[in-house]
């Protein structure tokens, strides 16, 4: 009796832990969402009256509009460039043997411990040393060394799935080694690749600490210029841009859910 | 069914048609050695394999026998000595360039392609046209009998028309050597058996030099025209399968061929190609090969098939007292065990089943020794 009492109440609290912890996952989401449409410029909880306005202010506010562009722009030079050069990487990690092969590997993953803000903060010493400070190029450096330890690291892993004697039937076959990577490795690899890149678009996209220090007036991204309206104002409007960053990226996994499987794009379940 | 095979575009090479000189060593290894790091996988080997047979490499893991395999694929380089295939000189060459075809165990099948594509590959690779390529690939999914699968993916077949796949594959690029690495043993056993019978009959058909990877010692004596034995590194024997069966050269092929019993028994006298052995009171003639380093008195090991020995009421003359141990009813035969009176076990076989009836576990009985069919190597350092 005492033993089937004790585990009713283990097993209560276990699932109301289990809610505690989803719902504080989403919380701060649903809360955001909920001022966005709050009609009165205070961010108060919950509104009284709904409405639109702070979203059409975010789609005319000049900063905003100038920041999505700039975040478009980096992010897509970044995690493409980003992808480019973490398969490469990931391609010689994973099938060449050579000296120093830890240490490089240590250093493509270290911006995973290394701070954003000190990478942020020594890429603005060095541009401007050369007299490229707050340029676009520099941006779109800093956001590529950033992402890179994602990308590598959905490429290793789709690598790691790839037979490879799949490649060495190829090349019995008659298959040159170029040819072998063009119509066996790269194809096969192509979910981690539109993984990584997607990873990588995403973690650009909001990146904000590093981006503080290297971008300019002129090339701030979004986030950047979401940071400086939040020192001006305390209107929802913020609320509202975050609403949008939402639905743009819950559009963007479920497009790659539907046409690619979001389990093979965030390689969730690695052994398929 | 064979005058088909001339009009395949296939590897049909008649013998004196084949393109090399005639007498020229399909795949010829001399001297050749692969070590990683401080292991020497593979010792130093000479080995030829001749225009249209089919060789087996046998032996247990880890004997080298994949390792060669791979060298003659040109996966792996040679830390020593040459390899020809065909007479030319490719010990540097890239397999690209080797021309040699290869089915793995797991049939290593291009996911992303259907069928068709899968054993087209090879063709384009070489840029063979279109119209030929479609062609050639009809032609090789009809020997493999799978035609009408062109369109499916490798996931819609099942293991073994996976294997016929990638056997199409690999022949249809006329390969001068056809690698096979343990290609059955992802097959149960009833698909073992009849893909067996048929690899062997298209090898035949179309004559195509073939290296066969296996640890299993029935497929080996089945398939073979000549068996290599390897084990730790090392070649032990290279022979028919009748000659590494019976005429086993140590007392590794000995073991490792076939279910063996091995007899404690005492060298009497080594004479010419003859000696004689002693087991107990039984005095049997043996080959002398083996045991030309020992001295008279010298204590040997005696190995006999199980289906040599026989069983009689005990006390009989000429035979071993024993026990019965156990009896295990395998269809078309009796394996009865046996404990020897003087410690050890045999295995007898006996065809029918009126043992089952005659010999109940604990029944004491005589194990009959036979004068031929025995073979004896020193005992193991």
């Amino acid at each position: 009796m005492r033993r089937g009492l004790r585990s009713r109440v283990l097993g209560i609290s276990g699932k109301l832990l289990v809610g505690l912890i989803l719902a504080f996952i989403v919380l701060p989401a649903f809360v955001v969402t909920l001022a966005a449409f709050n009609d009165r410029a205070i961010l108060s909880f919950p509104p009284a009256k709904y409405s639109t306005r702070w979203f059409t202010r975010a789609l005319t506010y000049r900063d905003f509009q100038t920041g999505l562009w700039n975040s478009l722009v980096v992010t897509a030079w970044a995690s493409t460039i980003a992808l480019a050069v973490g398969t490469g990487f990931a391609i010689a990690l994973k099938r060449y043997a050579f000296r120093f092969k830890a240490g490089l590997e240590g250093v493509l993953l270290s911006p995973l411990i290394v701070p954003h803000f000190t990478i942020g903060l020594g890429l603005l010493v060095l541009a401007t040393g050369i007299g490229a400070a707050r340029g676009f190029p520099v941006v779109v450096v800093t956001h590529v060394i950033v992402v890179l330890p994602f990308v590598i690291r959905s490429v290793y892993i789709s690598l790691q799935n790839i037979d490879e004697r799949l490649e060495l039937a190829a090349a019995s076959l008659g298959a040159r080694p170029g040819r072998v990577l063009g119509t066996i490795t790269l194809p096969l690899l192509a979910p981690g690749l539109v993984s990584g890149w997607l990873f990588a678009a995403i973690l650009s996209f909001n990146e904000f600490t590093a981006s503080l220090f290297v971008t300019g007036q002129a090339t701030q991204t979004l986030p950047v210029a979401m940071y400086g309206y939040v020192r001006e104002f305390a209107d929802p409007t913020l609320a509202a841009v975050s609403v949008i960053y939402i639905a743009v990226t819950a559009a963007l996994l479920t497009v790659a859910n539907t046409f690619l499987g979001l389990g093979k794009v965030l390689n969730v379940e690695q052994g398929r | 069914m064979l005058s088909k095979a001339a009009d395949l575009s296939l590897p049909a090479r008649p013998p004196g048609t084949s393109a090399s000189p005639r007498g020229t060593p399909a795949v010829r290894l001399d001297g050749v050695v692969k070590r990683f790091g401080a292991v020497t996988a593979l010792e130093e080997t000479w080995l030829q394999v001749e225009q249209g047979e089919f060789l087996t490499l046998l032996g247990p893991s880890g004997c080298g026998k994949t390792t060669l395999l791979n060298l003659m694929a040109g996966f792996l380089e040679a830390d020593a000595g040459e390899i020809f295939i065909g007479g030319d000189l490719v010990t540097a060459t890239p397999p690209y360039e080797r021309e040699i075809g290869i089915v793995f165990q797991n049939y290593a099948l291009f996911p992303h392609m259907n069928v068709a594509k899968n054993v087209g590959y090879g063709l384009r690779m070489r840029g063979v046209p279109k119209r030929e390529i479609a062609r050639r690939v009809d032609e090789a999914l009809a020997l493999v009998k799978l035609s009408g699968f062109a369109d499916r993916s490798p996931r819609q077949l099942s293991g073994g028309q996976q294997q016929r796949v990638a056997l199409a594959r690999a022949l249809v690029i006329q390969p001068k050597v056809l690698l096979l690495d343990e290609p059955f043993s992802a097959l149960d056993k009833n698909l073992r058996g009849s893909m067996q019978v048929e690899l062997k009959e298209i090898q035949r058909r179309l004559g195509v030099t073939t290296v066969f990877v296996t640890h299993d010692q029935g497929e080996a004596l089945s398939m073979s025209d000549r068996i290599v034995v390897m084990s730790a590194g090392r070649v032990r024997q290279v022979g028919t399968p009748d000659q590494v069966y019976r005429h086993p050269q140590d007392r590794f092929v000995a073991g490792f061929i076939g279910d063996v019993n091995r007899l404690p028994g005492r060298l009497e006298a080594c004479a010419g190609e003859r000696a004689t052995v002693a087991i107990r009171d039984l005095r049997r003639d043996v080959e002398a090969t083996a045991l030309r380093d020992c001295a008279a008195g010298a204590e040997v090991d005696v190995f006999v098939r199980p289906d040599h020995l026989g069983v009689r009421p005990a006390g009989e003359a000429g035979s071993l007292p024993a026990c019965v141990a156990a009896l295990v009813y395998q269809g078309s035969h009796i394996d009865l065990y046996a404990d020897l009176a003087d410690g050890g076990r045999v295995l007898v076989r006996m065809p029918g089943q009126g043992a089952l009836a005659t010999y109940a576990p604990g029944t004491p009985v005589g194990i009959l020794v036979p004068q031929g069919g025995l073979v004896a190597f020193p005992p193991e350092p």
